[in-house]
């Protein structure tokens, strides 16, 4: 059984460090500021959540996975809420999102 | 495999800090800090598993918290430019009332 739950934390684990690294490159590498939020997204999200799961498994029933799964619960709530406020403040500041040249828009 | 994952958090937590110093609008300051602090949130966690003492959760579940508050509190003041009015006024006349 413990054997099990190592694996599967571990895979729990490793799959949230990519995730992790992927939401990294994609903040450095992402053209415009909308388009980067995008990306802090997956990371606060999948990557934690991975992460913090594969430490619940590895915490097995106990106290310290409650305090897991409390601050899973608690960064899945703000994450969004932070991400959307972010946003809201950079369009009320009057960044305008980076779109395509005229040229070759699509709905004209 | 907890060392594997303390490393990619921090190599994140490196990317991060890259952004907030070449971000161009001080939006994607914010949202790199914002990333950067959710990371140390999971730093905390992935450590205290790697030492195998598990004592240090609660001061990442504050952190989680704190970091959320300062991040409101920021956007709030670069949105209207003042912590202390009511938000309820639109922020073109706040602007000009600043100047």
């Amino acid at each position: 059984m413990e054997l099990v739950a190592d694996i599967v934390s571990w895979a729990l684990l490793g799959a949230g460090s990519v995730f992790i690294v992927i939401g990294g490159i994609g903040l450095l590498r992402m053209p415009d500021f909308f388009t980067r939020l995008h990306p802090a997204g997956i990371t606060d999200t999948m990557g934690a959540g991975l992460i913090l799961l594969g430490l619940i498994v590895q915490a097995g029933f106990s106290l310290v996975s409650l305090k897991l799964l409390l601050i899973m619960a608690f960064l899945f709530i703000t994450s969004p809420t932070t991400t959307h406020t972010t946003a809201r403040a950079a369009l009320a500041a009057g960044l305008k999102p980076l779109l395509a040249p005229e040229a070759d828009r699509k709905d004209g | 495999m907890f060392a594997v994952a303390t490393i990619a958090i921090l190599l994140t937590m490196a990317m991060a800090l890259a952004r907030a110093f070449l971000g161009p609008t001080v939006f994607d300051r914010i949202a790199a800090v914002n990333a950067f602090a959710t990371k140390t949130v999971l730093l905390i966690a992935v450590y205290d598993f790697l030492i195998g003492r598990p004592d240090f959760l609660d001061i990442a579940l504050l952190y989680a918290l704190m970091a959320f508050i300062g991040n409101i509190a920021v956007l709030k003041y670069v949105k209207y430019g003042d912590l202390s009015m009511v938000a309820d006024e639109p922020t073109s006349e706040r602007r000009e009332a600043a100047e």
